[in-house]
């Protein structure tokens, strides 16, 4: 053998091992496991595993859809309510009873640590109320005893018992008729837990496992969780409804957002949540961005109460004076769409009719002259001291707002330096004359947006910072309320916003989006503008 | 041999002791009492700690207290992490198995990848093949761990997407903790898609283990480089030349095996300068290993884990170190008799 041979043959015996591994790796078959797995790389980890006992977005979106069902849920464009593991159910005229008909054959999850011997009834459906409800319930204070969303809807003040007529039928009776309740009822955290479960828990004595192995009748089951790494779940085979074509789902819990980018890029996720970088994932072809507009609003709010601002006429002149595109591209660099009303455009009740505020600074001088303000006045204006979905910069909001009013005279002081829980307190008592804030809501009623924001009552407890009451307003929410016929509630509601529009107790800005990323192999609806992520109706191919 | 092995035996218990006196030393310079440092009790009662202050002998003499911790330690016990409260013991033993067969693979790709190099540039030797390998193995030494995993990441994985750029094996499989060593427990577990996961896991482990690579490759082309240069150089060489032996021959058959021996003496102290850099690497593709694990506990102050965590890494990397002098021995007579301890 010669030099050059033996060069050869030492370079051979270097580049091998790498030929083979690299030519190995690119072996795909169609059989392939990730073929039939959907890997989410999700933001954090859940607290629990039961979305009864808490409110975060991360908890929802790994437990709600995934584990559970409710007894109805909301479907379609416009959230109309849809039968789940009720059938059907049956409202009385006065609205103070709902009797549920519940669905047969629905299989809890079979896992190894726990065996049904039963379908789901009407048994479950009292355990899983009544442990909210009663707080003698033996499983009440598993869990620190807290149902934060139902504590926020007062829902044991509106619920006055529940009864079992029979296996299949289960009777709500109510205090007085609230028509948000079915709302509620098909709410993220409303889910139905197995009362045979919780049985065979309380013969062990691990009562606090309910809520960390979980068992439900959701389209997935627990397979296995380790905190701050996984949550793997398994297809429910006998779920009653289409059962996942998925053979498993994996959260991959990555709580950095370049590391959750990365992992999407270098396709190790499947859908990731919150992505950065929009523009990066757009110019991949493989890659589809969607946002979905959540049901939030952020807005400027004036103190009715405090002159100038207890003048009609100047909270319509501000109005038109705020140049909200720009606060939209500037603050939510366009990751949200521009608020015409106080509603979402997606929700039910929204109204095209009702007028939008325009951008308009001379109607907006002439108001103010005819408000008795030709010179304008100084005003402050407190800007929210923390990020917010519905705000992501409120002090931006609040210059470019600044900015605005100095055209027509106002010149705007900005108070941001408190700290979240003495903000809120003072603003509670009054001391703001402006304020920029927002809201985030539960469910898609849209009762949610009004009562808590603009009612008499909400003024007196000092949650309405606008502290606007106007008995004509309250009239027509209170009557939507009383109400089930969709049509007729449409009607009130869209008044309401007229009200509003009118009187401008509030300017809202804008509806934030919420974003998501994810492979195009990936197909199906995954996000709806409120409450969590959804994988039942998700396929891979 | 029994000398060498006795001699062998007798560093690394001397070894031993020094690391534990270390460590234990460490548990009263670390901030806060030794007794919670040494346990990781963060949350004991009152009562507990009597009872702990008892374990640990802490009202006795200072060498009564040094022995009672080096009992505690040979019999597993490292006390509770500071962070998670759990076991010490249990998560090395679940985190140092990563770390093993991260550095082994690394280890394999710079010999195989350096030696032969190294052995390519001594037989050219002061030609342009000999300078090309020198400055390449020369920019290579020089570029930082943290920049090339990056880079590695951002070229592979990100622009190319041909390699993944974290953990060690995609989630999608459910490989069982048996030995801790994935390779081996996919090959032993029931899954069937086996072959696919070990696929996976091969790939999850070529990107870090090449940038782990890197710089102890160019270690091995130097060390190789200069060993093959000695062996050509020798008498012995030189004979075989004149009776009349072909280059290849020459090569093959007595400069390699002889060459080798001098580079696998060193393999071992260049494996403490590999698991430095895995440790690093480790952090950056998200790998489950020690060197990661350790770091954290640094970040989140966590002293019961550092204790136990540089305990069972330098052990580990001791043992590495005379397992290499056994293989040195084996390979080369000479060694054995020598009479200081390399």
């Amino acid at each position: 053998m010669s030099i050059l041979a033996v060069k050869q043959h030492l370079l051979r015996i270097i580049l091998l091992p790498f030929l083979c591994l690299i030519s190995a790796c690119n072996t795909d078959n169609d059989e392939s496991l990730s073929n039939h797995s959907i890997v989410y790389c999700s933001e954090g980890s859940p607290e629990s595993f039961n979305p009864q006992t808490v409110t975060s977005g991360t908890t929802i979106d790994a437990t709600s859809n995934q584990i559970y069902n409710r007894l109805i849920s909301f479907r379609g464009d416009k959230n109309t309510i849809a039968p789940s593991l009720a059938k059907s159910w049956h409202t009385t005229r006065d609205g103070k009873m709902i009797t549920f008909y519940l669905r047969k054959d629905v299989a809890f999850h079979t896992t190894n640590y726990f065996t049904p011997t039963r379908f789901f009834n009407a048994d479950d459906v009292l355990f899983s109320f009544n442990r909210i409800l009663i707080p003698e319930h033996p499983f009440h204070q598993v869990s620190g005893g807290k149902y934060p969303f139902f504590q926020s809807v007062s829902f044991s003040n509106v619920v006055k018992s529940i009864e079992k007529i029979n296996d299949y039928t289960i009777r709500f009776k109510f205090k007085y008729a609230d028509s948000s309740i079915l709302a509620n009822i098909a709410s993220d955290f409303s889910v139905i837990l197995s009362k045979e479960y919780a049985d065979s828990l309380v013969k062990k004595n691990i009562k606090r496992e309910i809520d960390t192995l979980p068992i439900g009748t959701g389209p997935f089951k627990l397979k296995k969780y380790r905190p701050g790494a996984y949550i793997r779940y398994a297809t429910h085979q006998q779920y009653w409804d289409k059962p996942s074509t998925l053979e498993q789902l994996i959260f991959d819990i990555t709580p950095s957002n370049t590391g959750r980018l990365t992992k999407l890029l270098a396709g190790e996720c499947d859908v990731i949540a919150f992505p950065i970088a929009h523009e990066k994932i757009n110019s991949k072809p493989e890659l589809e961005l969607e946002a979905v507009t959540s049901f939030n609003v952020g807005y400027l709010g004036f103190n009715t109460l405090k002159p100038p601002f207890d003048n009609v006429k100047v909270r319509q002149a501000v109005a038109l004076a705020v140049n909200k595109q720009a606060i939209i591209d500037t603050v939510y660099q366009s990751k949200a769409d521009m608020a015409h009303s106080l509603l979402p455009a997606t929700s039910w009740a929204y109204n095209k009719s009702t007028l939008p505020q325009t951008y308009d600074v001379s109607e907006a001088k002439r108001l103010m002259t005819e408000a008795g303000f030709p010179n304008g006045f100084t005003m402050n204006l407190w800007a929210l001291p923390v990020q917010r979905a519905y705000n992501p910069d409120a002090v931006t909001t609040a210059k470019l707002i600044q900015a605005d009013l100095k055209k027509i005279g106002i010149s705007v002081l900005i108070e941001s330096s408190l700290d979240m829980g003495s903000f809120l307190e003072q603003l509670s008592k009054g001391e703001h004359q402006s304020v920029l804030l927002g809201w985030s809501a539960d469910h898609p009623d849209p009762d949610n947006f009004f009562t808590p924001l603009l009612s008499c009552s909400s003024a007196e407890s000092g949650n309405n910072r606008t502290f606007w009451c106007n008995e004509d307003f309250d009239d027509l929410i209170q009557q939507a309320l009383q109400t089930t016929n969709v049509t007729q509630r449409k009607e009130f509601y869209s008044q309401a916003l007229t009200l509003i529009s009118q009187e401008v107790p509030l300017i809202p800005i804008a509806h934030s989006k919420r974003f998501q990323a994810r492979n195009d192999s990936v197909k199906g609806e995954l996000l709806s503008p409120f409450g969590g992520i959804d994988f039942s109706k998700v396929s891979k191919n | 041999m029994l000398t060498f092995t006795l001699r062998r035996l007798n560093l690394f218990i001397f070894t031993i002791f020094l690391l534990t006196l270390l460590s234990f030393s460490l548990s009263f310079l670390f901030p806060g009492e030794q007794l919670i440092n040494i346990s990781g009790q963060i949350n004991a009662t009152p009562e507990q700690l009597i009872i702990l202050a008892e374990q640990y002998q802490s009202h006795n003499n200072i060498f009564q207290q040094y022995f009672t911790y080096v009992n505690h330690l040979f019999s597993g016990d490292l006390g509770i992490s500071m962070a998670s409260q759990l076991s010490i013991s249990s998560e090395i033993i679940s985190v140092l198995p990563a770390t093993i067969e991260l550095t082994l693979v690394a280890l394999f790709i710079a010999m195989v990848l350096g030696i032969p190099v190294g052995f390519l540039a001594a037989i050219n030797h002061r030609k342009a093949t000999d300078n090309i390998i020198l400055s390449i193995s020369m920019i290579g030494y020089s570029i930082p761990v943290f920049w090339l995993g990056l880079l590695a990441i951002l070229i592979f994985s990100i622009q190319l997407g041909w390699l993944p750029s974290a953990g060690r094996i995609s989630l999608l499989f459910e490989i069982e903790h048996v030995t801790g060593i994935q390779f081996i427990d996919i090959l032993i577990s029931e899954s069937p898609y086996k072959w696919q996961a070990f696929m996976d896991a091969s790939a999850h482990i070529f990107l870090p283990a090449c940038v782990i690579a890197l710089a102890p490759a160019t270690i091995f082309v130097r060390l190789a480089r200069t060993a093959m240069m000695d062996v050509l150089d020798s008498q012995y060489i030189r004979a075989a030349k004149s009776k009349g032996l072909s280059f290849s021959q020459i090569i093959y058959h007595h400069a390699i095996r002889n060459a080798m021996v001098h580079v696998i003496r060193d393999v071992g102290l260049q494996f403490a300068n590999l698991v430095t850099i895995a440790m690093v690497t480790e952090v950056i593709f998200s790998w489950p290993g020690i060197g990661r694990w350790l770091i954290e506990s640094i970040f989140q102050r966590d002293h019961t884990a550092i204790l136990g965590g540089l305990l069972a890494l330098s052990s580990f990397i001791f043992i590495v170190h005379i397992i290499t002098d056994f293989i040195y021995a084996a390979l080369n007579p000479l060694a054995r008799d020598s009479r200081h301890g390399t």
